[in-house]
């Protein structure tokens, strides 16, 4: 079903757009914005999912909606998953475009069957004769003591899956742009929100654009180290290349954006001049989306230019919610800057960078 | 009885009242759901329960958790985060366990413990055990795939489970109305084949009574029995606060329940004097929990490593990374 949407603006048009724009705007406005370009656009966009219809609008990403599009096409659903993301998958496959929102990631285990069994294997096992043009946001808890259940990212499962595409924007322009190409998508996409991204800000342009599928982008150029942060971790890597700079390291950050299909040539080809990469991930490092980078960059790689590399990512354990444990399960800027130091250095430097005020990890603040 | 069951209640909304206080310091970096106005169900379910008969409850497990026998000063410490606390500081408020109590489990993921209960229901009989389990849950969980299917196999296996959905008619802002197209849980119930029947959740005497004869019938081996509980939540879904001020309830929808409050009903049933020795040595137990709270130390890093798997886990988890 083809619907009357605007036309993309080109990578050239919209890097001038970004450079001129200076609209700020922070992510949780970045979703909405696009949530509801689209919803303006083409009456076939349809909103639900577990309180997205309540006084708190999921963050605020939904706030305003029901009342603009209507009860029929932004309602919040009872507490049913599995029954939701299948129901889900029979409004697209009669050609609505659904788009399912999940407070917390956690919670797409239940609907794990509908997403990999059905959504991600319809078009192929059919095919080509339907397609399934759902999106599902969905959201990673972090700090407060969220804990086990309230804090995984689990978007390298989705990856491991053929059919279904797999993004994690980080910026406020990103959001909107890869929120916008996911809903015109006619796969199913995996939207991937870290809470603590919801407070960034950052330049947004008020018309409609998209951040297509498959390309990373270089946040910080520099030749010493490559960078990739995942997701919130492109925030704690940005802030890393700052602490490296002071022991004089550039450090050559890359936001991957979309994790399937992945920008393999642009990790690539910074490795290649750098020799060394470190991938940060905010989910665990075995199986993970790391270790996929990590293993495309040394397939595309060997035989012409060895590197050094290193994962890093939840620790191998499950979240603790007592603060110091919590502390440690996650990585930081801090902690990436010295594993990327001693990847430049070749050696264990031992060394950890007194935090800085200005480049202080956010921390969210309860009840929740 | 009456005494037994005030000191319960008062205990559970004075130390939930106290959390609530400390929660603005940041001591508490833990998610906090209170269960305060909905004492009454799990103290009226528990004391009709043997010490070896097991409970499973969701995050909103304070209530639960003592109305069972845990102990306070490990429940304060859990919120805490500290290395006395339940879960040695590590699942927090959300993840609550006593399993020298019978209490053998909470979960964050709603509905989820549901099926953990029928598991160790069919355990039990399995074993020929004559204790018995009940699960607790809101009516919210009801809407999850879950909750049929575990109806459905309890019925199938008659099991010795007890179901008590705590119905305090809201999952989050959400109203029940707004949720289930036939908001009448027990004809659910009755459906998969099992007697439900509904209660006043504040009617802390009649729910022990009714409670009690559904744990006989359980242990006379005549399969599962359901009791939906209707009660309040009178503080935000989770954290310290009142959330009239969000505009999805009004604050004049609290207002019979707490004028129906279980915690004061009762205490009007006991002598003055008798209260007075109750109320001041729960005081003393609070005052006496936090300070054991505040003064525990918190787990050493090394233990971020520890109980992943039954071996040591910190030389284990080496060959991990
Ligand atoms: C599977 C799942 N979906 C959604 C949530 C988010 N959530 C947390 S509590 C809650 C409401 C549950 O309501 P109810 O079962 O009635 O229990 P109550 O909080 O009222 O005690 C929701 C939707 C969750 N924790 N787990």
């Amino acid at each position: 079903m083809i619907s009357p949407l605007a036309k993309a603006k080109s990578p050239q048009a919209l890097r001038e757009s970004i450079k001129t724009t200076e609209r700020t705007r922070t992510f949780v406005e970045a979703v909405r914005e696009a949530t509801d370009e689209e919803m303006g656009l083409d009456p076939n966009v349809v909103l639900f999912g577990l309180d997205v219809d309540d006084p708190k609008a999921i963050q605020g990403t939904t706030q305003g909606l029901v009342e603009k599009y209507g009860a029929e096409r932004v309602f919040g659903t009872p507490l049913s998953e599995d029954a939701m993301t299948g129901a889900a998958i029979g409004m697209a496959l009669a050609g609505l475009r659904p788009i399912h929102v999940h407070i917390r990631m956690d919670f797409l285990l239940l609907a794990v069957n509908q997403l990999l069994n059905v959504a991600a294997k319809s078009r192929y096992t059919y095919g080509g004769r339907v397609n399934v043009p759902l999106v599902v946001r969905a959201m990673i808890g972090k700090s407060w003591g969220q804990g086990a259940q309230h804090s995984q990212g689990l978007h390298s499962f989705f990856m491991h899956v053929p059919g279904i595409k797999v993004v994690a924007p980080s910026t406020p322009y990103d959001a909107k742009g890869c929120l916008t190409a996911a809903i015109r998508d006619d796969d199913p996409v995996l939207y991937v929100e870290h809470r603590l991204l919801h407070f960034q800000k950052g330049p947004v342009p008020t018309e409609s654009y998209t951040v297509e599928p498959g390309k990373a982008r270089i946040a910080v150029a520099g030749d010493d180290v490559t960078i990739v942060g995942i997701s919130y971790m492109q925030v704690e890597a940005l802030r890393a290349a700052k602490y490296l700079e002071d022991v004089g390291i550039r450090a050559e950050v890359i936001d991957p954006i979309w994790l399937n299909p992945l920008d393999t040539d642009t990790i690539a080809e910074s490795v290649r001049r750098t020799g060394r990469l470190l991938v940060v991930d905010t989910g665990w490092t075995n199986c993970g989306a790391a270790a996929e980078i990590v293993s495309r960059v040394a397939e595309r790689l060997q035989g012409e230019r060895a590197f050094r590399f290193k994962r890093m990512g939840f620790a191998p354990t499950t979240c603790p919610t007592t603060p110091g444990l919590e502390d440690l399960f996650y990585p930081n800027a801090r902690t990436v800057a010295a594993a990327a130091r001693d990847l430049v250095e070749g050696r264990a430097c031992n060394w950890l960078p007194t935090e800085r005020a200005d480049l202080r990890s956010i921390e969210f603040k309860g009840p929740f | 009885m009456h005494a037994r069951l005030f000191r319960s209640l008062y205990r559970i909304r004075r130390v939930e009242e106290e959390v609530a206080r400390v929660y603005a310091t940041d001591k508490i970096k833990s998610p906090v759901h209170l269960s305060i106005g909905q004492e009454a169900v799990s103290v009226g379910v528990c004391d009709a329960l043997r010490a070896d008969d097991v409970v499973f409850g969701t995050y909103r497990g304070h209530a639960l958790y003592l109305a069972k026998g845990g102990d306070m000063n490990a429940m304060v410490a859990e919120l805490y985060g500290k290395v006395t606390g339940c879960t040695r500081g590590k699942g927090g408020s959300m993840h609550l366990i006593d399993t020298e109590c019978g209490v053998m489990g909470t979960s964050a993921v709603v509905g989820t413990t549901i099926a953990n209960a029928a598991g160790y229901a069919y355990s039990l009989k399995l074993r020929r055990s004559d204790a018995v389990v009940v699960c607790f849950f809101g009516d919210g969980a009801t809407e999850e795939g879950v909750f049929a299917e575990t109806l459905n196999f309890a019925v199938l296996k008659r099991l010795p489970l007890l179901f008590v959905c705590e119905n305090n008619g809201y999952a989050i802002h959400t109203s029940q109305a707004k949720r289930q197209g036939l908001p009448d849980i027990c004809a659910r119930a009755r459906a998969y084949g099992m007697p439900a029947e509904r209660l006043d959740g504040n009617d802390v005497l009649t729910l022990r009574d009714k409670a009690e004869s559904a744990i006989a019938k359980l242990r006379a081996g005549e399969g599962p029995q359901f009791i939906e509980a209707t009660t309040y939540r009178w503080r935000e879904h989770v954290g310290p606060g009142a959330d009239y001020h969000l505009g999805y309830r009004e604050k004049s929808e609290c207002a019979p329940w707490e004028e129906n409050d279980a915690v004061r009903v009762l205490a009007e049933q006991i002598p003055t004097e008798q209260r007075a020795v109750i109320e001041a040595a729960v005081e003393r137990e609070i005052t006496t929990a936090f300070e054991f709270a505040e003064t525990s130390p918190f787990p050493h890093p090394s233990e971020l490593m520890t109980d992943i798997f039954t071996e040591d886990a910190n030389d284990f988890a080496a060959c991990q990374s």
